[in-house]
């Protein structure tokens, strides 16, 4: 590479001359392209919340599996916080370091649930819910358990109970099933009720039966007709019954005549007896004079008993003043 | 015979072949140099040279910036809405903003740019004088205003179709309501993490520089070895494989 300095034959030939406000130009494309690269990358600094006030929250998940750094943290549906690191602390929980914008931050209260669901299509979601507003607001830094939903995680569930359903449905519709069997027999069964003795004969199982079941049946007709017979007897015997009974001179008249009589008798018995009672009360007044001449015998003989014993002490004072009186007296030595 | 004497000569035929493709990387990989140690110099940027870059800035960029936008524009708006309609019929309108962003502004966009410059052909160098490509002046008033012009042209093109597309996107999505913005600015800063935004620039900048560099490395080559004034084409197969090369690998590290 030389050092002179004459313009190049090709300079000036590829370039046309003669434009107006070339050098302004140039520079407006200059200052357009600076402006666009800043202004992009500016926009993308705020898009990516660079400038935001944020607090920082740690939800423990035992898998992290799907979160990726920059996901989002919703509320109600609108974007509050992002991850902004994922981390494995020594207890073996997966730490997700959420950075929460200060101006959204009081959305998430003590009493919040963090969950992470993993759809089938797109990334995992985490969501924050608050059930009670007005509990005090989370603390910067703080430590919650996020509860994990995975569909994914349910598909083989989902296809072992799909196997075992389709297993069952096989078994339920295989040759010897006791599905087919039930339907062998329900045609059977319909077979019968279609035969010549109906649903008689497919509840008896077979035609025989069911005749016996008719002749039966003809058998107790025949015997309801005969009791209707006897029935009718055994009404013209209480027709005649009761005739005697409760007729003209039947037996109840007969009995209404006797108590008539009956009731005579016993006015005469009542009579009687007051008869009766009179004599008693004449029989009690002469108890009572018997009883009061009682009493002065008692006294009588109290008198009686007086004497005699004033007759003893009188033979006694006799007898001590007799001669031959003995001393009678026991004397203490 | 004939057959049998080239297959015997194949093997050294092959050794020849990758030689002179090392010896072509090198050559290109010392014009960078060169070409970079020369943009950056001071003196390179004197008042004449200035207009030069003027000129060739306004070639490139400001003559086809409004219809490349409007066609960048057209294409995109039916992307988008392929790709909304699409996700919509299966229930995955929530991931049809960040599906556009990622496919409209990360990939095709730049990827456009790039290549639409290099389709042009404004960077193709004109049949240089005996001597003249060992000349400084020749490098100040030709090379790096080309050079300049085209990462000018490629990053204006692209910065403005992603622009219109992100615009478009949140249009066709929300409608002209603002209260979509903070959902739609999210997305964008759900899609565009640290490292994605700094491989989409880092991207862009690497199509820009093989968009200008490589034509006119392998055009000075071939003249070099006067091999014909045709230089177009072999500038654009090797261009075409180095955006490809970057392409591939800025996909291998942001997915894999």
């Amino acid at each position: 590479m030389t050092e002179h300095e004459s313009p190049s034959p090709g300079a000036e030939q590829s370039v046309p001359a003669g434009i107006a406000h070339l050098e302004l130009k140039a520079f407006l494309v200059l200052l357009l392209v600076v402006a666009l690269a800043g202004g992009f990358g500016l926009y993308v600094m705020v898009a990516r919340g660079v400038f935001e006030d944020t607090q920082r929250l740690v939800l423990l998940a035992d898998d992290s599996e799907g979160v990726v750094v920059g996901a989002d943290l919703t509320f109600a549906g609108f974007p509050i916080g992002r991850v902004s690191r994922i981390e494995l602390a020594p207890d073996g929980l997966a730490r997700l370091v959420i950075d929460v914008t200060r101006q959204d931050a009081h959305w998430l209260r003590t009493s919040s649930v963090f969950t992470m669901e993993r759809g089938m299509v797109g990334e995992v979601r985490i969501r924050a819910f608050s059930g009670v507003l007005s509990d005090p607001p989370l603390p910067p830094d703080a430590q919650r358990p996020v509860l994990r939903g995975d569909t994914s995680a349910e598909i083989p569930r989902l296809v072992a109970t799909t196997r075992a359903l389709l297993d069952n449905l096989e078994r339920m519709t295989g040759m010897n099933s006791s599905l087919n069997t039930a339907l062998s027999n329900l045609g059977t069964a319909s077979q019968r009720l279609t035969g010549p003795y109906g649903l008689l004969g497919g509840v008896l199982g077979s035609d025989e039966q069911a005749s016996k079941v008719i002749d039966a049946l003809d058998g107790t007709n025949s015997l309801l007709l005969r009791s209707g017979a006897l029935l009718d007897e055994s009404r013209s015997v209480l027709a005649r019954a009761d005739q005697r009974v409760l007729g003209a001179e039947g037996v109840v008249d007969q009995a209404q005549a006797a108590l008539g009589q009956m009731n005579l008798v016993l006015m005469d018995a009542r009579a009687s007896l007051r008869a009766v009672d009179a004599v008693l009360a004449e029989a009690q007044a002469v108890a009572v004079n018997a009883r009061l001449a009682s009493t002065d015998l008692d006294v009588l003989r109290a008198e009686l008993d007086a004497s005699l014993r004033k007759l003893g002490y009188l033979v006694d004072e006799i007898n001590r003043k007799w001669p031959l009186a003995r001393d009678t007296g026991i004397r203490v030595p | 015979m004939v057959h049998g004497s080239r297959l015997l000569l194949l093997p050294s035929a092959w050794a020849l072949a990758g030689w002179q493709l090392l010896g072509s990387v090198w050559r290109l990989m010392h014009f960078c140099a060169l070409i970079l140690v020369v943009a950056f110099t001071p003196a390179t940027y004197s008042q004449a040279n200035r207009s030069l870059l003027a000129r060739h800035v306004h070639a490139a960029v400001w003559e086809v910036l409004p219809w490349f936008t409007a066609l960048s524009a057209l294409l995109s708006l039916v992307l988008i809405r392929v790709v909304l309609v699409s996700a919509q019929s299966y229930g995955l309108s929530s991931y049809a903003l960040e599906m556009v962003v990622r496919v409209l502004v990360l990939e095709l966009i730049p990827l456009a740019a790039a290549m639409f410059v290099a389709l042009r052909g404004g960077l193709v160098l004109p049949t240089l004088m005996p001597g003249q490509a060992a000349s400084l002046a020749f490098w100040r008033e030709e090379l790096v205003p080309r050079l300049l012009a085209g990462v000018l042209a490629v990053l204006a093109l692209a910065l403005v179709s992603s622009a219109v597309a992100l615009v478009q996107a949140y249009l066709m999505v929300h409608g002209p309501s603002p209260w979509g913005l903070p959902r739609y600015t999210r997305t964008v800063g759900h899609v565009f993490s640290p490292a994605v935004f700094l491989g989409f620039a880092f991207k862009t900048l690497l199509f820009s520089l093989a968009v200008s560099l490589v034509p006119m490395a392998a055009s000075l080559e071939l003249q070099a070895r006067r091999r014909g004034l045709d230089a177009a084409a072999p500038g654009m197969v090797r261009l075409f494989l180095v955006l490809l090369q970057i392409e591939a690998a800025s996909l291998a590290i942001k997915y894999i």
